[in-house]
């Protein structure tokens, strides 16, 4: 059965950047947040390269991308990820980040989603990642499936199967690095993805270049959004980072040793 | 003349200069194809490629396995395809030189090895593209294309020989073919043998481009042949040599002794009273290839001074952190190193030098993109008039050089003041835009070659440098000792410094090349006019000094009656030719980021103006270095082969025009203005001491007047390195490099 996918991804700035909070009550900010270079929400990522995986094994599947995030900021990452795998993009021009209020992302991502004209529900599976890298609400997901009317969600999941009947099983992580098995009958249904077990895909640019030749018009009629602030911010930090340092001389490696196992256990 | 100052407050760079502001100056901003094989590109430099350096692979000449299963990422990658045509199995439409520079830069970022064998693969197959018969190209192209499933095959260029030959002198030949069967009415078989010195890729190449000589009377001159690894015979990949930089590429010295077909010959042969005579000597073959694979070879160095950037600031702020002395929040804890002025402007001086490099070496690569079609169209319009190569070709383009200079007259007036119906006719013309853009590209790919790797050395070392002792460890972050190591071979590979200095001596005195450098100079001043704080003022009068030089040169004698401007007297031309780079240089990074100025704002939604403030002021830095570069090196010509004057010729000191009681008597009425006065005569009548008097040469006031102009043309430039220094003690990096180390 060929499914209609979308993936519901936005950019993180890249994890090597420093990352400094600069406050402002009604719009915080990350210090030079649109110069640094940007990557593709890697929990979203999970989620795509699932996707690709999933239109590979069943013919006919769509892949469609939906990504709310700064227009040029998204332009240069589409340059990585549209090498990875076949998709098309649906792109919404607004402020990405981790100050952005989750439940007015995902209203913008639900319209979004709602308003294409050749959507169909009974073979839809909706995808993302189960946080992002920028904040880690954990919310958008169950809130675009919500307001879509999808009621078949599964959180943190690692991996996706279809079985003969048609029917999906689906591995979900669960506390003590365990993982809760369902079935789910049919389409659509939310899956919002914590690693999965796919390796990220080579960049391959002839691919790159096929999906180009739809993405960058996808990018240019990129609809403006502006989010209303819900959220009214008191305090920006990062977290603090505590270092305990401790000048020793003539201790033996064992004793070392012995004493951070000790410090594990703890 | 105008600094930068400006009244308002200062921007400085806010972060390093990301992709954003790199497309727009180097001008693929609207080429996704492009951006993406960047991408592409990176992600094996900073991925597989920084592992194996980090690993140590870089201490063995051998060719591991490690080091093989590079070519399967640069397969996966697009690299190896990105030299090949669609219909050949390639991916990238039309020319390809910006690409293949581009591979080059973002390979060489982490380590020029890697570049090299990328690129040795295209180098392999250059001569195919360039010259071979259609039927040569379609076969070893699509052999070479990588496809799922299938392991590409790959070339090896083999030109350079153990000495005496090619080793020393490309047109003498070592290699020898000769004519081994000619069955009636078949195809000749040749035996070529050959042996190779430094040859890349030869560890595993599976075809190679070699070049020979006749050694047989019915073979005339020399040619390129193609060798496989199947062909009967001895096709012994010989010793790796033993290079002690370089190490992700294979070399090896190689010995060839092998019957082929004379369809092998590169760009195929001519039969004539019984003689074949190959259509393109290997001579004509290698300058169609160098010309181009040269440019590469320069922005391998560029990146190298780029990607010292990050890591030097990064060690210099960090220099004094965990220290128990040196508290959080102290300018000591937080600037490091960074507070000495030293530290902040010798960065500025190496990233200005990176920064003009790649402009250059990025605008010659662009100007072979443009080159390459309209030199096709050249050859299918001469073709149609009879002429088809050769020196009948160069008599051609001679006849038309007149309309060429007319051309680029014309290209400086406006449209109301030429005729546009001429214009536009000349500016439609294939040959006029050849012999016009031909002129440009044999200056400016010797000049990126010569420069970018020269000079790029030179600022590498100051860069380990810059890194103290941990500059010379393998834990140097970076690697950026290996890369000063690495930068030596490229200035020597694909011809050294002195043969690009001997092909600029040539190419540089061209009159349409020196037409197009007036025009230049006017170019300088109009953006001067409108943006003073680039110093392209300053460049202008610096490209006057040489140009005017030039012309003396060209003219003048040395004081034995020697003319000075001649072939074998490199002691005058070689310094020309380097002056001239310098301004280049300088010249084309002032124009990249007037294209940034004029077009970034569209793309770059955070902290242009600081990034614009921040490249105008290395602008002008870097005129400034280039003006006194030129200026020193014109001076030293213009007066260096005159003969000083002599009190033997002189005893009376004629041309004293004081003597010192007179000196005494002016000194009292303006104190100082005895210094304005030239040679005096003591009381005695004795002269000073000193070796003669005064040089007066009344030939060279101009020359004077340009020199003095220039250098108060440098007014303002170091004001411009103080705000660039602060802005490195500013800029903000990223927490960690994001390749390994």
């Amino acid at each position: 059965m060929p499914y209609q996918i979308i993936v519901c991804g936005g950019l993180a700035p890249d994890p090597l950047q420093t990352l400094e909070p600069v406050f402002d009550p009604a719009k915080p900010s990350l210090k030079n947040e649109l110069m640094l270079p940007a990557v593709f929400d890697p929990w979203a990522a999970h989620a795509l390269y699932e996707a690709g995986h999933l239109a590979k094994q069943h013919p006919g599947t769509v892949v469609r991308v939906v990504s709310l995030a700064p227009k040029a900021k998204l332009q240069q990452v589409m340059m990585t990820v549209a090498q990875k795998m076949p998709f098309e993009l649906v792109a919404l021009d607004g402020p990405g980040g981790g100050f952005t209020d989750a439940a007015a992302v995902s209203a913008a991502l639900a319209e979004a989603i709602s308003a294409m004209a050749d959507l169909d529900r009974s073979r839809l599976l909706l995808f993302g990642g189960w946080e992002s890298a920028t904040r880690g609400a954990g919310v958008v997901m169950q809130r675009v499936a919500e307001r879509l009317g999808i009621t078949e969600q599964f959180l943190a999941v690692d991996e996706l199967s279809v079985d003969a009947d048609g029917s999906l099983v689906i591995k979900e992580r669960i506390e003590g690095g365990r993982h809760q098995i369902s079935r789910c009958a049919a389409p659509p249904a939310m899956l919002a993805w914590a690693t999965g077990n796919l390796p990220e895909p080579p960049n391959h640019p002839q691919t790159g270049m096929a999906n180009m030749r739809v993405i960058m018009p996808a990018l240019q009629k990129a609809k403006p959004v502006a989010l209303e602030p819900a959220i009214e911010y008191l305090r920006t930090a990062l977290p603090a980072a505590v270092r305990q340092t401790r000048v020793v001389k003539d201790v033996p490696a064992a004793d070392i040793a012995r004493e951070i196992a000790e410090w594990i256990r703890q | 003349m105008a600094s930068s100052t400006s009244a308002s407050p200062r921007e400085h760079l806010q972060t390093l200069p990301g992709d954003d502001i790199r497309q727009v100056m180097w001008r693929f901003a609207d080429r996704y194809d492009l951006q993406m094989l960047v991408q592409s590109t990176r992600a094996v430099a900073r991925g597989p490629v920084a592992r194996l350096v980090a690993e140590g692979a870089r201490h063995t000449h051998d060719w591991t396995a490690e080091k093989h299963a590079l070519l399967e990422e640069f397969d996966a990658a697009g690299i190896t395809a990105a030299y090949l045509e669609p219909e050949e199995g390639g991916f990238l439409e039309g020319p390809k030189n910006l690409a293949l520079a581009l591979i080059a830069f973002e390979l060489a970022w982490v380590d020029a090895g890697a570049a090299t064998g990328s690129l040795a693969t295209h180098l392999g197959l250059a001569p195919i593209h360039e010259r071979g018969t259609p039927e040569q190209r379609l076969h070893y192209m699509s052999l070479a294309a990588p496809a799922p499933g299938k392991e590409p095959k790959r070339a090896a260029f083999a030109l350079t020989e153990p000495i005496p030959y090619v080793g020393v002198e490309t047109g003498m030949l070592g290699g020898k073919v000769r004519i081994a069967e000619w069955p009636e009415g078949g195809e000749p078989v040749l035996e070529v043998s050959k042996r190779g010195r430094f040859i890349t890729n030869m560890a595993f190449a599976n075809f190679v481009t070699a070049a020979v000589d006749s050694d047989d009377p019915r073979i005339k001159g020399s040619c390129m042949v193609i060798l496989e690894e199947t062909d009967p015979g001895i096709f012994d990949r010989g010793t790796p040599t033993r290079k002690l930089v370089h190490q992700l590429s294979a070399t090896n010295d190689p010995v060839f002794q092998l019957r082929v077909p004379a369809s092998r010959i590169v760009g195929g042969y001519t039969v004539k009273d019984g003689v074949i005579i190959p259509n393109y000597d290997h001579g004509a073959i290698i300058e169609a290839v160098f010309r181009r694979t040269r440019v590469t070879v320069g922005l391998m160095t560029s990146a190298k001074l780029l990607s010292a950037i990050e890591p030097l600031i990064r060690y210099h702020r960090d220099r004094f952190r965990g220290s128990e002395a040196v508290s959080p929040g102290s300018p000591r804890y937080e600037l490091g190193l960074q507070q000495k002025e030293d530290v902040t402007h010798r960065v500025i001086d190496i990233w200005a030098a990176g920064e003009a490099s790649a402009s250059l070496g990025f605008a010659a690569a662009r100007l072979f993109d443009q080159l390459d079609p309209v030199e096709r169209e050249k050859d299918r319009v001469l073709a149609a008039q009879g002429v088809h190569g050769g020196l009948a070709a160069v008599k051609a383009l001679r006849k038309r050089q007149h309309e060429a200079l007319e051309f680029i007259e014309m290209q400086a007036h406006s449209a109301a003041l030429r005729g546009e119906e001429r214009f536009e006719r000349l500016a439609h013309d294939p040959v006029i835009q050849y012999i016009v853009l031909d002129a440009q590209a044999n200056v400016l790919c010797p000049a990126t070659k010569l420069w970018n790797t020269g000079h790029g050395s030179v600022m590498m070392r100051e860069a380990v440098s810059l890194m103290g002792g941990y500059g010379i460890t393998e834990d140097c972050p970076g690697f950026l000792g290996y890369k000063w190591m690495d930068s030596q071979l490229e200035a020597t590979y694909e011809g050294p410094e002195a043969v690009q200095r001997r092909q600029l001596s040539l190419t540089m005195t061209n009159e349409v090349f020196l037409a197009q450098f007036r025009s230049w100079i006017h170019e300088m001043r109009q953006i001067a006019s409108i943006e003073p704080g680039t110093g392209a003022c300053t460049l202008a009068s610096a490209m006057h000094l040489w140009q005017w030089t030039l012309n003396h040169l060209l003219h003048a004698a040395d004081s034995h009656g020697q003319k000075l401007y001649q072939s074998n007297r490199q002691g005058v031309t070689f310094p020309m030719a380097d002056a001239l780079c310098w301004l280049l240089a300088a010249r084309s990074l002032i124009l990249d980021v007037e294209h940034l100025r004029r077009h970034g704002a569209e793309v770059i939604q955070q902290g242009f103006q600081g990034a614009v403030q921040f490249f105008t002021d290395l602008c002008h830095v870097q005129a400034a270095r280039a003006a006194g570069e030129a200026a020193r090196i014109c001076t030293e010509l213009v007066f260096g082969y005159l003969r000083h004057p002599s009190w033997d010729d002189d005893p009376q000191c004629a041309t004293c025009s004081f003597n010192e009681p007179e000196l005494r008597q002016i000194e009292s009425v303006v104190p100082g203005a005895s210094g304005f006065t030239g040679d005096y005569l003591r009381d005695d009548g004795a002269h000073e001491t000193k070796a003669g008097p005064c040089v007066r040469a009344p030939g060279l006031t101009d020359f004077s007047r340009l020199r003095s102009k220039l250098d108060g043309c440098l007014a303002g430039a170091l004001l411009a390195k103080d705000r660039a220094a602060e802005s490195v003690q500013k800029v903000m990096i990223p927490a960690a490099l994001d390749y390994p180390q």
